[in-house]
């Protein structure tokens, strides 16, 4: 049996604001297999989002066991958490969030700068660039390209290093219908070729139905 | 690609990059500008006092420093007394009044002592003193004052008339004959200065010895040397005087790079958030706003140094009397301070960048 890419158990994350203590996660267990397609679904504030978060390595749990590719966060230093966002993961938001001052080549440029890659497989990442439809608009800067195209533009910049583990947090969120099936095409597609492990947020159970192959829902800080 | 995103963040914020270029500049400007204003007037000075043609300068044991004004305090017999040493070719004195409200000077001399030391001064209108109450000015001077021969100038309440206009660039910017200011500032049969001139100039070194012997407590240089003694360090004040403009300058510089950049890092909240949650680390947002600064701080400089070039040409074209000497070295200088204080100034923006939260950046709006 192979290892569990993400191995959780037992996680909590509590916020602190001011002196009110916020209970983000309380106890969440999850593995997840090298190359699955997962979908976490939940309400608003039910902590998926925070998962989301721990597992890219953007914040430190508060208590548990978190492993990703065999690396324990909770003993993993602010710079070893960084160096993880450079190479083991990769993240696709809702609101793209794409550098406004960059062309979408550049974009896609500075990640690899970032993570130090010189030596990445050029023809690979030509054809997940012509997968995803954006040859002709790579040399745009984002307020020049639809919403669809940014979103496209973001998930070519996750996997410019080719990252183990694309997290994606409601990718569709900000798209219209087409866009959002065309992105979800995109995701799915790209999980069957690649091979990565894909977990995505989503609120909605269609897309998460559409192209997971499991499904785990989430509620006030837990997985149900 | 790094170096991409720092000129795009410049050039996405035209404005705010131009008054930070600007800031720098006026920075450099003002550096350039006052050392210049300095070095201007002591190299003029030193160039007017090496083209009296003497080798040697005695002045009064009082005169507290190399450069200061040498108040009358020397025997007039002393001309005399030098001019029959048998390695001495000739010997003049003279007195000097400080017109402080112009930064420059009246020089009494007498012309025809002067004139064959110093071959001669070449007048450009009008010819030498015909009368006690007659002045021979510069061509610098007659410009700033908008003087022409024959014309009236007043000095200590007396009307002088200008008999001569002269080409500078020997001595002073303003002669009046020697007796005449001796009588009117109660200096009769004092000097401030004598010049004397050797038969044989390699001789200087072996007369100077002669007349510290002679002389001993008084001011004795050999023209070289008083003339090396022209710089900001020499004069009392001038080099403190220009440390606190410089620090003034940096301080400018200092405040509107931190207040440019800390703007512009509150601006970029999120690109920040974006940048950490690709793995950028807190040496790599230091480097992109360090790498900005620095780029501001070059452009500033260069901006600073066309400044102070116009500020040369208004300075000279305003007051003609006033030289702004703009030596490249200092353009290497002032461009360190300069880069130094906008990198102070860029620090803590910097480092409030780096340390930024990747969640909450992400989420700001």
């Amino acid at each position: 049996m192979m290892p569990f890419i993400i191995d959780i158990a037992d996680l909590h994350k509590t916020y602190h604001l001011g002196r009110v203590r916020v209970p983000a996660l309380r106890g969440v267990s999850l593995t997840v297999e090298p190359g699955e397609f997962l979908a976490i679904v939940g309400p608003s504030g039910s902590g998926k989002s925070t998962l989301f978060h721990i597992i890219g390595g953007l914040t430190p749990p508060t208590s548990g066991h978190v492993r990703i590719d065999g690396l324990d966060l909770a003993e993993m230093s602010d710079a070893g958490r960084t160096r993880m966002r450079q190479r083991t993961v990769g993240f696709v938001f809702q609101k793209f969030n794409l550098l406004p001052t960059l062309t979408a080549a550049e974009n896609i440029g500075i990640a690899r700068d970032i993570a130090g890659n010189n030596d990445f497989d050029r023809l690979q990442f030509d054809n997940i660039i012509s997968l995803l439809g954006i040859g002709d608009r790579l040399h745009h800067k984002p307020f020049a390209l639809s919403g669809g195209e940014q979103q496209r533009v973001a998930i070519a910049r996750a996997l410019a290093n080719h990252p183990k583990i694309l997290l994606a947090d409601e990718p569709t969120g900000n798209l219209d219908t087409a866009n959002s099936q065309a992105v979800l095409d995109v995701l799915k597609d790209l999980n069957g070729r690649l091979g990565q492990t894909t977990l995505m947020i989503t609120h909605n159970p269609d897309a998460a139905d559409f192209c997971a192959h499991r499904i785990v829902h989430m509620k006030d800080g837990k997985i149900v | 690609m790094v170096n991409r995103l720092v000129l795009q963040n410049l050039l996405h914020r035209p404005i705010r990059t131009l008054l930070s270029v600007v800031a720098v500049g006026v920075e450099i400007t003002l550096i350039l500008t006052v050392v210049g204003l300095s070095q201007g007037l002591l190299e003029e000075a030193s160039r007017r006092n090496r083209g009296v043609g003497a080798d040697i300068i005695v002045r009064p044991s009082t005169t507290q420093a190399a450069m200061g004004l040498s108040s009358a305090e020397l025997s007039e017999k002393l001309v005399e007394k030098f001019a029959s040493m048998p390695r001495v070719s000739m010997a003049t004195g003279t007195t000097v009044y400080m017109l402080t409200n112009y930064l420059t000077t009246i020089t009494g001399v007498d012309m025809d002592a002067f004139s064959r030391m110093s071959g001669g001064l070449k007048y450009l209108a009008g010819g030498p003193f015909e009368q006690p109450f007659d002045a021979v000015i510069d061509q610098v001077w007659a410009e700033q004052r908008k003087l022409q021969v024959g014309q009236s100038m007043e000095l200590w309440n007396r009307q002088f008339r200008v008999a001569g206009i002269v080409e500078p660039g020997k001595l002073s910017r303003i002669f009046i004959p020697l007796t005449t200011m001796q009588d009117l500032l109660g200096w009769r049969g004092k000097l401030g200065q004598i010049y004397i001139k050797l038969k044989n100039p390699d001789e200087t070194p072996a007369v100077i010895d002669e007349l510290k012997a002679l002389l001993p407590g008084y001011n004795i240089f050999s023209m070289a040397e008083f003339t090396s003694l022209f710089s900001i360090n020499n004069i009392a004040g001038l080099s403190t005087f220009i440390r606190v403009i410089i620090g003034l300058a940096v301080t400018i510089g200092f405040l509107v790079v931190m207040l440019s950049m800390y703007t512009a890092i509150l601006e970029r909240t999120r690109e920040i958030g974006i940048l950490k949650s690709l793995g950028a680390s807190q040496f790599y947002i230091i480097g992109i706003v360090i790498r900005e600064t620095f780029l501001l701080a070059l452009l500033g400089i260069g901006v600073g140094i066309l400044f102070s070039f116009g500020a040369q040409g208004i300075i000279q074209h305003r007051f003609p009397i006033l030289v702004v000497s703009l030596h490249r070295d200092w353009w290497f200088y002032a461009g360190l301070i300069a880069v130094g204080g906008a990198m102070l100034g860029a620090l803590y923006p910097a480092v409030r960048a780096a340390r930024q939260d990747p969640i909450a950046a992400l989420a700001y709006e």
